[in-house]
């Protein structure tokens, strides 16, 4: 993790030296089919060491799905994926969470009735030690001591008790609970659903400022959402995602907001695709700049 | 947090209304304590015989069997469950450790096979939950119905009388300071009662419960087991039930197949009188404890101001849809 930091300067810098590098996940031929929908429909996607990648695309393109493929919410019904070029398949979210892979879902996967801290640990207490543990009695005082030690490195200041039921934030503080139990127990890959979604303009901007928080840890990080200034403001590549597949990837320093628009619309074509030939699609990560 | 709220909302009295709402919200047990203490101090100031020793002694060990099977029934209702056969399994239970004990089988091991059989029962609703994904109201009414009739054909309708010894020792007494009676059956209770406090607020299963109950998809996604969870849930659940059955012989020492007919709908009662919300996820033992003994003073209170036992289950009614309005309206965001 350290040595990925060195390497990662700047986005300019690392996404310049995206084609030389071994991607952290992959995935080929991604199919998901809910009865006649087919959400994933041969999905490639690649992320790289230390990058912000932004996964753009219509409501009902297939993000979500995509993505809870690659973390094992759910089996996809074809494909592969490989995870530091080994392939993997993941059967619960549990397994994906043991090889460092934490997803900030769109539903954020919170209880609201239980506490900050609770939430923070939650399938991951801390215990005891010795005896006491084997009895699995929590460790209630690391755990809070731990969960106010991520929210204040995150510089999440407006969080002031962790013992108050997660029902009593913000829609913005709930989102950044659900960030900091990402950062906090993520080691290889940060994955965000739509985090800005439900936000206002501040808010937005605070969970911005988080994931480059994280991004400067040096954990990749793939950004689900359609809000294009806060894709160009982080993002060092854009996966376009369109009809359950990727589309292209562009780089924001090359294109601009309405470009991108026009990709995800399909309204423009993608420069370096041909998207017309569907047996591209699969070439297309050789093809991005 | 709320000041930033009440700022943001508008006027001070829908703030301070805010306030107490989420007072109540996060402190599920306030509004059950206020309504058991202006309980107690009711029937205290407006009869001559409810405020004393024996009575309240008396009010405990009527509450003890209701009260044991309403702490396995919170445990299934914090999972957002129901189980409308604790009552039959714990009947059940009283006829086996009986017969057990009268085909002489020592007491003990009656106990201990009586204690498994509840287990095993229980555990077969919450593999059904499980396994089938059948509603728990479905299932436990089902097995309401299966334990009713198993036990009418064990026991060919007829009671037993209880013999002496182990099966009855939860009933005899002690007195503390020579006047304070405190049965067997109550200390086990306490003991039952601390030991499900501690395992649901001091471990990581505990948190489980919870969080299942509250949210089970995001339970599901932080990678809780969640049907491994539930099962665990009602096999616990069918061990207290166990002990309740123990606890009813030393209460009355006849095993009666017809007895606590009402005991699954009164230990639910007891649970949504004690704060513990029917959609799971919210409330606990402690609320329990004050919900049984609410139900038991209204009832000894009642009967001493010569008020009608149709009147008693009138009021009970009236508290039980209270207190879910009371959950509901606290639920609502803000
Ligand atoms: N559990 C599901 N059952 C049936 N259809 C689903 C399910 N999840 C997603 N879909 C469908 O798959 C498509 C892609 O959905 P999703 O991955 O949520 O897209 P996005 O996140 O890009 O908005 C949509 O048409 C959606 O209705
Ligand atoms: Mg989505």
């Amino acid at each position: 993790m350290s040595t990925q930091t060195v390497q990662t300067p700047g986005p300019a810098a690392s996404s310049g030296a995206v084609g030389d590098r071994t991607p952290v996940m992959t995935a080929r031929g991604l199919v998901k089919r809910y009865g006649h929908v087919t959400a994933i429909n041969g999905c490639d996607f690649d992320l790289y060491p230390g990058e912000v990648l932004a996964v753009v695309g219509d409501n009902g393109a297939g993000k979500s799905s995509l993505i809870k493929a690659l973390t094992g919410a759910l089996t996809p019904d074809a494909g592969t994926v490989t995870l530091d070029g080994k392939p993997v398949a993941f059967h619960s979210p549990l397994e994906a969470r043991q090889q460092g892979i934490e997803t900030v879902y769109q539903t954020l996967a919170v209880a609201p009735a239980l506490d900050i801290a609770s939430n923070l640990f939650l399938g991951r207490e801390i215990r005891r030690e010795g005896l006491l543990g084997s009895l699995r009695l929590l460790d209630k005082k690391a755990m809070r001591s731990a969960a106010r030690k991520e929210l204040n490195a995150l510089g999440i200041a407006t969080i002031q008790d962790i013992t108050q039921p997660v029902e009593t934030l913000s829609g913005g503080q709930r989102q950044a609970v659900a960030v900091a139990r990402a950062a906090m127990f993520g080691s290889k890959v940060v994955i965000m659903d739509e985090p800005t979604a439900a936000l206002g303009v501040r808010e937005t901007a605070q969970v911005l400022e988080l994931i480059k928080r994280i991004s400067g840890r040096g954990l990749p990080v793939v950004l689900i959402s359609h809000d294009m200034p806060a894709v160009f403001e982080v993002a060092d590549r854009i996966h376009v995602h369109r009809l359950g597949r990727r589309a292209g990837i562009v780089e924001p320093k090359n294109v601009s907001m309405s470009d991108v628009v026009s990709y995800i619309t399909g309204a423009e074509e993608i420069p370096g695709t041909h998207d017309a030939d569907p047996d591209q699609a699969a070439h297309t990560s050789e093809v991005a700049p | 947090m709320t000041t930033t709220t009440s700022s943001a909302t508008g006027t001070l009295g829908r703030s301070r209304a805010d306030g107490v709402r989420r007072t109540f919200a996060r402190y599920p047990v306030l509004g059950p304590t206020a309504a058991l203490v202006l309980a107690i101090i009711v029937f205290s100031v407006s009869t001559t015989t409810f405020f004393n020793i024996d009575n309240f002694s008396l009010i405990v060990q009527q509450s003890v069997v209701i009260g044991t099977l309403a702490l396995g029934q919170t445990l299934i209702i914090l999972t957002a469950g129901i189980d409308l056969a604790n009552a039959a399994i714990a009947v059940f239970g009283t006829l086996l450790l009986t017969r057990l004990t009268i085909g002489g089988t020592p007491s003990a091991v009656a106990i201990l096979l009586g204690l498994v059989a509840c287990t095993v029962v229980a555990t077969v609703s919450g593999l059904l939950v499980t396994r089938i994904k059948l509603p728990p109201f479905i299932v436990t009414l089902g097995m309401l119905a299966v334990m009713t009739a198993v036990t009418n054909l064990y026991s060919g309708g007829t009671t037993y009388p209880v013999p002496d010894g182990l099966l009855t020792w939860l009933g005899t007494s002690l007195y503390l300071f020579g006047r304070v009676q405190f049965t067997m059956g109550m200390i086990l209770a306490a003991l039952l009662f601390v030991l499900m406090w501690f395992v649901l607020s001091k471990t990581a299963w505990g948190r489980h419960v919870y969080a299942v109950g509250n949210e089970p998809e995001a339970a599901r996604l932080t990678g809780i087991h969640i049907d491994r969870t539930l099962v665990s849930v009602y096999a616990v659940a069918g061990v207290i039930y166990g002990f309740a059955a123990w606890m009813a012989l030393g209460r009355t020492p006849t095993a009666d197949p017809n007895a606590y007919q009402t005991g699954n709908l009164d230990s639910i009662t007891a649970v949504v009188i004690g704060g513990t919300s029917l959609f799971g996820g919210r409330g606990g033992v402690v609320g329990t404890i004050i919900g049984a003994l609410i139900v038991a003073i209204l009832r000894s209170g009642l009967t001493q101001m010569g008020i009608d036992s149709n009147y008693q289950n009138l009021a009970t009614g009236v508290l039980v849809i209270a207190a879910v309005a009371f959950d509901q309206a606290t639920r609502r965001r803000g």
